[in-house]
């Protein structure tokens, strides 16, 4: 049913994730396209949030494999998916509060000289790109060196979108971007998916809320209890159709069922 | 799912400019204020160039530990067996270099600080393990601490007192002859005060290269107070003169072991990737992990560098008593703390400065002497100093808004 050609950009394949006994991911097939916007659709621990966090290298997979441009990927830690493309906006924003903008934009990837067992960091240029990046993206956000606990909500989440921009994604996994944000900050939020999405980058939404993302993807993946309800082409199927596969596990026609799909629909 | 959620972040606010931030410089004011009251207290006795000699040498140690307390308790955490660690590596040297080492060897005493230097940092090594790896509580990793190498200290030389050191070894004390001269003092304050010139000039013309407004006239006003402040503090020190002669001590070398490490540590809090990730880690954990900075390597290397002060701070102690004692240190972990928590680090994690641990050290040490000096008991100046904590963090959360 994959309507995009060539080879994805992102293929997770028969991945699980267990937190003690619980099944948190199991057996999850997933892939993603360049220039694709899939949306990541489930109820609060259906395993959605767990799937991405080990495609952001946040947790080990304890099985199951990763393709990342056709090259397996062990994806251990979160500097391995930085290296590979893969950005992610945290719905916490992974943000320190108690560091400015510039140092939070460059949190774990400063531009840094070594010497010896030491990394000078390079804070006049840091501040430099932070400044050029952040006015892109919200021209009126000038108070860089304030430390984010004093910062809005739409500033906040414009340095983690900053990090995104400035460390060029392949890949960007959103997980609620607009979860706290207010109208006109949702619809610049919108404005810029459909921007990178032009510019061939893979976007994973994760929402628990379908209206937040319904328009904006071309694919949903719908997780329930850990296991993938189904796949299907936005185009293909009703938001009420998305609608009873999130809540009742029930698949559609026009959407490809997943092993979470519930086998005798009443 | 529930391995979602994040805890909230810490509300703390990190320095910008350490050094010389508007805390800090209150805190210089209140130690003004406790000198000039001691003084008029006293009768005369506090502002004298001998109190002020050994107020110096004594608030090097508790300085120099309050620089590493102040990093921990910038990662979350605590660090409580200072005063052990330094009363073990102490006993150690003194074992090495007294009864083991031959007496007359050169290479003795430079070697015995060697290897206790690196008994610090396998002390902080076995601590850092502990806490970032096994995830067991710096609160209790340390108190076990405490009582372990209190116990080794005993154990080092069944708690024999062993004496004398090295004469070399005993100017790390600061005694007679421990200091600099006054010629040497005067020539130390003119090369640092000129790189540390020069160092300003090049930060404030790369910044202004890169079109940022970089506040001159700021900085020259900061560099004139540093100026003034260092010129004081050496001709006091040249003022107070050896006993029987009319030569001046100048600075002693606690002080300039002190100053080695505030310089370092300066360094190191305010440039290095490693001290933006120790604020990281303090201010969101969380956050620091997702943006993948080793946070586990990161507390590590913390504890590491507080086992090393430890033991330049074991150094410094064992020189100025010339003994090697199982008690020494002891208690010691208490004011580091304290001098580092009435400088501006908060126990909650992500705020706390270098400048600011050595003037809480300096703070501690003045009330001491001051109470000392007007004939205080030792009781009496623990229930003031507890009074004084106490209130420096009160009114350090009233002051920085947080409720």
């Amino acid at each position: 049913m994959e309507t995009q050609t060539g080879k994805p950009l992102v293929e997770m394949r028969g991945v699980f994730k267990a937190f003690g006994g619980v099944h948190a991911v199991e057996d999850v097939d997933v892939t993603l396209h360049a220039g694709e916007v899939v949306a990541v659709l489930g109820h609060n621990g259906a395993g959605k949030s767990t799937l991405m966090k080990m495609l952001a290298g946040a947790y080990r997979r304890d099985a199951g494999s990763v393709h990342i441009d056709g090259k397996a990927a062990e994806l251990a830690s979160p500097a391995e998916a930085f290296e590979l493309g893969i950005e992610t906006i945290h719905q916490t924003l992974a943000l320190a509060d108690n560091l400015d903008a510039t140092a939070n934009l460059f949190l774990g990837r400063e531009i840094a000289w070594r010497v010896g067992p030491f990394r000078i960091m390079d804070s006049a240029r840091m501040r430099d790109v932070a400044a050029k990046v952040i006015s892109q993206l919200n021209p009126r956000f000038t108070n860089l060196n304030t430390p984010c606990r004093d910062l809005s909500g739409g500033q906040r989440q414009t340095i983690a979108i900053a990090r995104a921009i400035h460390f060029e994604a392949h890949v960007l996994i959103m997980d609620e971007p607009t979860a706290a944000l207010g109208p006109h900050e949702t619809a610049m939020v919108a404005d810029l998916i459909r921007e990178l999405k032009s510019k061939g980058i893979g976007i994973f939404l994760i929402s628990h809320d379908i209206h937040d993302v319904f328009d904006l993807a071309d694919r949903v993946v719908v997780m329930k209890n850990g296991q993938v309800v189904g796949t299907a082409n936005t185009s293909d199927v009703s938001q009420d159709d998305v609608l009873g596969m999130i809540i009742l596990g029930k698949c559609p026609e026009g959407a490809i069922p997943g092993p979470g799909a519930r086998s005798n629909p009443q | 799912m529930t391995t979602e959620s994040l805890d909230p972040p810490a509300m703390n606010v990190a320095p910008r400019d350490s050094g010389f931030n508007v805390r800090t410089l209150s805190l210089v004011g209140l130690l003004f204020v406790i000198a000039v009251t001691f003084h008029l207290l006293s009768g005369g006795l506090f502002l004298t160039a001998r109190n002020l000699y050994n107020i110096v040498v004594q608030t090097s140690v508790v300085a120099i530990l309050a620089c590493g307390m102040t990093i921990v308790i910038v990662t979350r955490n605590i660090d409580l067996s200072v005063g052990s660690v330094l009363g073990c590596v102490g006993m150690v040297i003194a074992l090495l270099q007294i009864q083991i080492f031959p007496q007359e060897a050169a290479w003795n005493w430079p070697l015995t600080v060697v290897i206790g230097l690196a008994l610090g940092a396998l002390i902080g090594a076995w601590h850092g393990f502990w806490i970032a790896y096994l995830g067991v509580p710096s609160f209790v990793v340390t108190l076990g601490g405490l009582l372990i190498f209190r116990g080794a200290a005993f154990e080092v030389a069944q708690g024999k007192t062993l004496a004398p050191f090295d004469p070399i070894y005993r100017l790390f004390g600061g005694g007679i002859d421990g200091a600099l001269g006054v010629g040497p003092s005067w020539m130390l304050f003119v090369v640092i005060m000129v790189l540390y010139g020069l160092g300003e000039i090049l930060v404030h013309r790369r910044q202004t290269r890169l079109g940022f407004h970089s506040k001159a006239r700021a900085k020259v006003l900061r560099f004139a107070l540093v100026l003034v402040a260092a010129a004081a503090f050496v001709a006091t020190m040249n003022s107070y003169l050896k006993p029987r002669s009319d030569i001046g001590r100048g600075v002693p070398i606690p002080a300039l072991v002190l100053l080695s490490v505030v310089l370092f540590m300066e360094f190191v809090t305010r440039f290095t990737t490693f001290g933006r990730y120790i604020f990281a880690i303090g201010g969101n954990i969380d956050a620091a992990r997702l943006n993948g900075i080793p946070t586990r390597r990161t507390v590590l290397v913390a504890f590491i560098t507080m086992g090393v002060l430890c033991a330049i701070a074991a150094v410094v102690t064992t020189a100025r008593l010339n003994a090697g004692t199982s008690s020494t240190g002891e208690l010691l972990e208490l004011s580091a703390i304290a001098a580092a928590v009435i400088g501006g680090a908060s126990l909650s994690g992500g705020r706390g400065t270098i400048a600011g641990a050595v003037v809480g050290a300096l703070i501690i040490q003045s009330l001491e002497s001051g109470m000392v000096l007007i004939g205080a008991s030792s009781s009496q100046r623990m229930v003031a100093i507890g009074l004084v904590l106490m209130a420096a963090v009160f009114a350090d959360k009233y002051l920085s808004g947080e409720e």
